[in-house]
């Protein structure tokens, strides 16, 4: 038995590694997405371009421009005369926001009135208009806070001023709030799924499409040698991708790994029983490569974008959250992300590694059972 | 070329297409799939973040102050908790997002004029709700700083104070700032790059793997009209899928479109012109299916996700990977569809984008006419 499936396992690998290309991809592609992931990847807003429309242009409206500048959030890129311009630059995409002061603002801040400050922002980009909002709100209510100050001193005396609560916000487990922290470690999950989902379900549909199938099926080979034939292979490239892309996220973006190496590949393992799986259960259910491959991205698609890689899974609707838990990558992500960054072990990841480890066994049993009436 | 002959290449083509109703539904599903969830269930806004409070002074002062954050929609307060272990422990498990903890001296502080330190513990591990978090925590603080010296000018003057600045936002082309309109036309561009990936990649190699190139070059076509041929059917795939996002955008999701239309279905045209014939090109130079897949996701698809600007905002980018973004053909889209949608903008403002458009068009399909060899070997 062990003998015919290292022949086997020989087999795959020859016809996996024979093209130099393919090699080049199962090793390369990891590497790119990680790079990708990696610098470009990030929802940090900064250097937002911004124009100064100051119809006022007193000390106190230069002062909140000024404050503006010094958040280090803003780029004033151009002080303009008009509100035809201010159109202008928001339609080219060329400014982000547009700070508007009406004349009668330094009077109004003078007089103990409330001054306006106007607040145009380019609401194309959802997420980055709602940075700006927030920085700007807290900009504005800064300068407000001080503004009240004086005055309360002028009112009360020289020392008193009035109680105000300072935050102290600290940001554990990724101090710097840096993306490719949370990202880096992410994309091991997203590249072994996409890589032995591909690999599986492709290399079995096709022996079927090119006939050599019934070669094998004429061969003492058993079925149950047949599927471990097909999945090894494969899912010790898994693990080679994951080695690649753990030392190139832990040496090259310096991404801290606080926790357990050994956690991380048990946990792969199981992780790799829930791809090899459906890679298994497309296989038989796929009669070309073509079918194949679009039904690995039929999978593929809503499992990344259902796990929490990107999008929080908190923010989904709550029939789709229940949906979630299905999804082998929503845990594997936990799993990673608390290893990388948390550090945490066994006891608080059990549950992601019980519900993995049943996911993968429920799969590979179907597999294997949907596998061998197609075969027979 | 023979326009007879390019038309039987491209009936014969859709025969495959037409026999294998599988991989034709999902050349439809996927891309109706994306939107909906894209639509749905994916967003990237911050609210209701699960938030546990130890508050060690347990004054009037200090529930005002919770309350401040349990009234607003950004945070919810799931639970007290009543030491440091505790508080680890429930961010730790990712029960909470943020811990806030009240000092016990808290509000003889906020009473006396002294500044009360709170301490705001935040789950840093997704970097972008943890920043969006922490600006709103900012606001909610300051908010509160503002009412106690309001009130305390108050009562020493006695009269009524206003808040000395006030901020007037207003968000244009996306008034409520909904992420779906935000996504939604720039996912046209990401679908039309992964049916490309998807069905184009394959078809040449699937002709030299299964051996039926031989028949091919048996036969007097040329290789431009099989090229031509064999592009039209996908294309036809390529504007329904357009014309099915277009519509769902504007009768499922309310995507406002306010430019014209002609235009948007001109320019994706272009681009999916461009994109196919690239997949062809992908198709043959690797003539393998498997290769060529994978191929196809790492050219087509990757880039037009993650580099487009689609969802991860180019300006926010480091510089060497804003350079790199200029080389990706569905960034100048995604511009332009985020143009045509929400600004109702034209050619006036988007030529340059519709130049390179129409050069990636053009310098795609003449590469893959010149790629081509009707040969054996």
């Amino acid at each position: 038995m062990f003998e015919r499936i290292k022949h086997m396992l020989i087999k795959e690998f020859i016809q996996v590694f024979r093209d130099p290309k393919m090699r080049g991809i199962i090793f390369v592609m990891p590497v790119l997405q990680v790079l990708v992931f990696g610098y470009a990847v990030t929802l940090d807003v900064k250097n937002i371009a911004t124009a100064v429309y100051d119809l006022d242009n007193s000390v106190a409206s230069r002062e909140l421009v000024a404050r503006f500048e010094r958040s280090g959030y803003f780029d004033i890129i151009e002080h303009i005369h008009s509100e035809e311009r201010a159109r202008e630059l928001l339609d080219r995409g060329e400014a982000s926001a547009v700070i508007q002061m009406n004349r009668g603002f330094g009077d109004a801040l003078r007089a103990g009135r409330t001054a306006e400050l106007q607040l145009i922002v380019d609401g194309t980009d959802s997420n980055t208009a709602g940075v700006v909002l927030d920085y700007s709100t807290k900009i504005t209510k800064e300068l407000s806070q001080k503004v009240l100050i004086t005055r309360f001193t002028r009112v009360k005396g020289s020392f008193e001023k009035p109680g105000r609560v300072e935050l102290e916000t600290r940001a554990w487990f990724n101090d710097n709030l840096e993306s490719r922290n949370f990202y880096v470690p992410g994309v091991i999950a997203i590249v072994v799924m996409l890589i032995t989902l591909m690999l599986t379900s492709m290399a079995v549909v096709r022996e079927k499409e090119i006939g050599t199938i019934e070669q094998m099926m004429v061969t003492p080979i058993t079925p149950a040698e047949f599927i471990l034939g097909k999945t090894l292979p494969f899912a010790l490239i898994g693990f080679a991708d994951v080695v690649l892309v753990t030392v190139v996220g832990v040496f090259w973006f310096g991404v801290p790994i606080q926790g357990s190496l050994l956690l991380l590949f048990f946990a792969t393992a199981l992780y790799l029983m829930t791809t090899l799986g459906i890679g298994l259960l497309i296989s038989t259910v796929s009669g070309t490569q073509q079918q194949a491959m679009m039904s690995a991205f039929f999978f593929y698609f809503p499992a990344v974008l259902l796990s929490g890689f990107m999008f929080p899974i908190a923010n989904m609707p709550e029939a789709i959250q229940w949906l979630t838990y299905l999804n082998p990558l929503r845990y594997f992500l936990v799993v990673v992300r608390g290893i990388f960054l948390k550090g945490v072990g066994p006891e608080i990841l059990w549950p992601e590694m019980l519900a993995l480890a049943a996911l993968g066994l429920a799969l590979l049993w179907l597999a294997a059972s949907r596998f061998r009436k197609t075969l027979a | 070329m023979k326009p007879f002959r390019v038309l039987a290449i491209a009936r014969k083509e859709s025969i495959h297409i037409l026999r294998d109703p599988r991989s034709l539904g999902m050349a439809i599903a996927i891309p109706m799939l994306l939107l909906l969830l894209f639509g749905y269930a994916l967003s990237l806004d911050v609210d209701n973040v699960p938030t546990v409070v130890w508050d060690q002074s347990a004054s009037h002062e200090s529930r005002e102050f919770i309350s401040r954050f349990d009234g607003s929609r950004y945070f919810s307060i799931i639970g007290h908790v009543h030491s440091y272990p505790e508080v680890e422990r429930e961010i730790d498990s990712g029960q909470a997002l943020v811990a806030l903890v009240i000092p016990t001296d808290f509000a003889g502080r906020i009473e006396a004029g002294r500044p009360a330190p709170v301490q705001a513990i935040v789950d840093g591990s997704d970097p972008n709700t943890a920043t969006i978090a922490m600006g709103y925590l900012d606001v909610v603080a300051f908010s509160y700083s503002q009412d106690v010296a309001l009130r305390e000018i108050r009562r020493a003057t006695g009269q009524v104070v206003d808040p000395p600045v006030d901020l007037r936002a207003r968000a244009w082309f996306n008034a409520d700032l909904e992420s779906k309109n935000y996504i939604i036309p720039g996912l046209i561009a990401v679908i039309m790059m992964v049916i490309a990936a998807l069905l184009t990649s394959l078809t040449i190699a699937r002709e030299w793997e299964q051996g039926t190139m031989e028949q091919l070059i048996a036969t007097p076509v040329r290789g431009n009209e099989l090229i031509l041929g064999k592009l039209l059917p996908y294309f036809a795939i390529g504007m329904i899928d357009v014309a099915l996002a277009v519509l769902m955008g504007e009768f499922l999701f309310d995507v406002p479109l306010r430019g014209s239309v002609a235009l948007l279905f001109a320019m994706a045209a272009i681009f999916l012109a461009g994109a196919l014939s690239l997949g062809m090109v992908i198709s043959i130079l690797t003539r393998g299916q498997l290769l060529a897949s994978q191929l196809a996701m790492v050219l087509t698809f990757l880039p037009s996700f993650l580099l487009s600007g689609f969802m991860y905002a180019i300006a926010n980018m480091p510089v060497p990977i804003q350079a790199i973004t200029h080389l990706v053909p569905a960034s100048y889209f995604v511009t332009m569809l985020k143009g045509i949608y929400l600004k109702g903008v034209g050619l006036q403002i988007l030529a340059m984008e519709a130049i390179l458009l129409v050069a990636f068009g053009l310098t795609l399909v003449l590469l893959a006419n010149r790629k081509f060899r009707k040969k054996l070997v």
